[in-house]
């Protein structure tokens, strides 16, 4: 009896210990995104950025259900996968900015962040890009016996690339360890998914035998309770997954996306951020629940701001790369 | 005069004598394999160096492909390395790029080299840019094997030679085996390089024999072959084209005009000082290459020779390629759209300004 309640009270502990890192995770991803926009309207920025605001309960989520060594693939609005993948916010910033020190030596930028250090095969710039990639380090997976999983996140606008179903037939008549993480974030760019998406959306991966779900993407608990669910599954050898997370984004396209009534309203906009926000909505159950209170977010909120801050000014302070350096790691 | 053959044939399959490992054939037996048996037996030896190889394609186990390139390599390393895809060219492509970035080393077939078309994302976009845009950090070891030539009556959908295509894209290397040697040679290098390569087989040569040594050998990227030692004209020539210009030169013989035949076998890494050197010593030269003229290997070829040995040239580097429409049906049409070992001995004596 008595090794079952400690062994429950550990578990609760594991658990709020969770909560709370996801809830860090998840705030740090808010703030290095706000950084993003800052930078980019102060001109500070080169090119542009796809914002994650709104959506980082469904990365956390997802990347909390993971170990270290599994591997994700990530998309053209990757900062949040990044991150929750363990992404250094540092060397995100240095990629973004152009500098050497970034995780790809300024090569890549914004759209391209890759780290083998965190299993992070790379953001792809390409809508369903990764869909291949992915699917292929499942085949790894399995072909080297290396027990792996791999996170394949992409929007809803990836639902219109073949190559996607090539994909997930090939997954799952393989039965590769491999979720197809789709993040519906209601917007293929500046068009509504309902005009670009015919049928259910879980019936296409239904149809070739995937075990698909769905969940509310704003609720990170959820998020992760059901990613743990199917990277379980996937780690037994049962065959791959398509999760889908209900979520929305809070910003436009990409930054410079900031007149947006013609595709969507304010009015919408505001229901989401006041309604719905992960962040929020995961505080609040905390202080519900009694697992935290609102000067230990606050102080979670503060050092991550100091940190974000920081990061920041290493990353401007950063040199850029010399201009032969362009011509280096074409090859290997 | 003989009439010459309309493309690369088994007649035309280099003897052992000009081969370079000649020297050492003493020690080293030597047998006639066919071009397929080449890459088979070079597949088979890497296969056997290394678990991480396997190949994904369709028809490629039992089947041993259409072509019957992989015939019994699924007899000796079983379905789970030798593995029969669905017809999904974009998808196992891909899959081939990951497995490859995460510590496999797929040997990816594509039947045809016009289903390129199909997978030039995964190809252009991934495989060529993963090193790049990762600064370095992330490899794809991933071999594309394809074919290309037209004569095979095949039509516009199974009978373009596009090496250009993917020749044009930093980040791959691009190689073009024109005899058995250089294909088992030249695979095992692919194998084993860390960096996407496409592999050009010619499909009407998987039958040519021609020597090819027992033991282990492997051939450089970037290192052009002298086929042929000649004086009075460089003929460079790719892959199906390297017998056309053989037997060209053979022709050229008979009138008094000394032919050399340059195999670059890789478009990318390219042998340029090869290329050079052979057009500053003939003072002419010639490009012969299966792909189209326009925008092709040839102009790129001639651009290296024309900058290269500009002052030592007597004329205009001249181009041989398809002719610029989609390879037609009918063998009259089609055998009018390639260079033959015919219209490049008369380019050349038009060259060498003999009638």
């Amino acid at each position: 009896m008595t090794t079952a309640t400690n062994r429950s009270a550990a578990d609760s502990a594991t658990a709020v210990e969770r909560l709370i890192r996801m809830y860090r995770r998840m705030v740090a991803i808010r703030l290095f995104e706000e950084r993003v926009n800052d930078l980019y309207t102060r001109a500070l920025m080169p090119g542009l950025a796809h914002l994650y605001i709104g959506e980082e309960a469904v990365a956390v989520g997802i990347c909390e259900a993971l170990a270290g060594d599994d591997y994700i693939t990530s998309t053209h609005r990757g900062h949040g996968h990044c991150l929750a993948k363990g992404a250094s916010a540092d060397r995100m910033f240095a990629e973004l900015l152009g500098k050497k020190s970034g995780y790809c030596k300024g090569k890549g930028g914004s759209m391209h962040i890759a780290d083998p250090t965190t299993g992070n095969l790379g953001a792809n710039a390409i809508v369903a890009g990764s869909a291949g990639i992915a699917t292929g380090a499942a085949f790894s997976s399995k072909y080297l016996r290396t027990n792996r999983v791999v996170v394949c996140f992409f929007g809803e606008g990836a639902l219109g690339q073949g190559v996607l179903y090539e994909a997930m037939n090939l997954a799952q008549l393989w039965k590769l360890p491999v979720i197809y993480a789709c993040e519906n974030n209601l917007y293929n760019e500046y068009t509504h998914y309902s005009e670009t998406t015919a049928g259910e959306i879980l019936a296409r991966p239904a149809a070739f035998g995937l075990a698909a779900e769905s969940v509310d993407g704003q609720d990170v608990r959820a998020v992760y309770g059901t990613a743990a669910r199917l990277v379980d599954r996937a780690r037994r050898g049962e065959g791959p997954a398509f999760l889908l997370s209900n979520t929305y984004r809070f910003r436009g396209h990409h930054v410079g996306d900031v007149s947006r009534d013609y595709y969507r309203t304010k009015q919408e906009e505001q229901r989401w951020m006041v309604e719905r926000d992960p962040i929020t909505i995961l505080a609040d159950g905390l202080i519900e629940r009694n697992l935290a209170d609102r000067a230990q977010l606050d102080r979670i909120h503060s050092e991550l701001t100091s940190e974000m801050n920081a990061a920041v000014e290493s990353a401007l302070a950063a040199p850029y790369p010399t201009p032969d350096e362009a011509e280096q790691d074409v090859y290997a | 005069m003989p009439e010459p053959e309309h493309k690369a044939t088994a007649e035309h399959a280099e003897t052992a004598e000009n081969r370079s490992f000649s020297a050492s054939s003493a020690v080293t037996k030597v047998r006639e394999l066919s071009f397929a048996e080449a890459i088979r037996e070079a597949l088979a030896e890497e296969m056997r160096r290394d678990s991480r190889v396997c190949i994904l394609g369709e028809d490629v186990a039992e089947a041993g492909t259409p072509f019957k390139v992989l015939s019994g390599l699924v007899e000796e390393f079983g379905k789970e390395r030798v593995i029969d895809t669905p017809i999904s060219e974009a998808g196992f492509t891909g899959v081939g790029v990951g497995a490859a970035m995460t510590g496999v080393r797929p040997v990816v077939d594509i039947m045809f080299g016009d289903f390129l078309t199909l997978v030039m994302d995964q190809l252009v976009n991934q495989a060529a840019k993963v090193h790049y845009m990762s600064g370095g950090t992330w490899k794809v070891p991933l071999v594309v094997r394809a074919t290309l030539g037209a004569t095979r009556r095949s039509a516009a959908q199974h009978s373009q030679s596009l090496h250009a295509w993917l020749s044009h894209v930093p980040g791959l290397k691009v190689v073009l085996p024109s005899t058995p040697y250089d294909a088992k040679g030249l695979l095992k290098t692919a194998i084993r390089d860390d960096n996407p390569v496409v592999f050009f087989e010619d499909k009407m040569t998987y039958k040519m024999k021609g020597p090819v040594p027992s033991d282990e050998y492997t051939i450089p990227f970037g290192v052009a072959d002298i086929k042929r030692e000649g004086r009075d004209v460089t003929i460079v020539a790719t892959s199906s084209m390297v017998q056309v210009a053989l037997g060209a030169a053979t022709l050229l013989d008979e009138v008094g005009i000394s032919a050399e035949v340059i195999d670059p076998r890789t478009t990318w890494p390219l042998d340029e000082r090869t290329l050079v050197e052979s057009a500053k010593k003939t003072s002419r030269a010639i490009v012969v290459d299966e792909g189209y003229l326009r925008y092709g290997v040839t102009a790129e070829i001639a651009s290296v020779i024309a900058e290269g040995a500009f002052y030592h040239l007597d004329g205009p580097v001249m181009r041989l390629g398809a002719m610029h429409v989609p390879i037609p049906f009918s063998p009259p049409l089609e055998d009018a759209t390639v260079p033959t070992d015919r219209s490049v001995f008369e380019a050349a004596c038009k060259l060498c300004k003999r009638p």
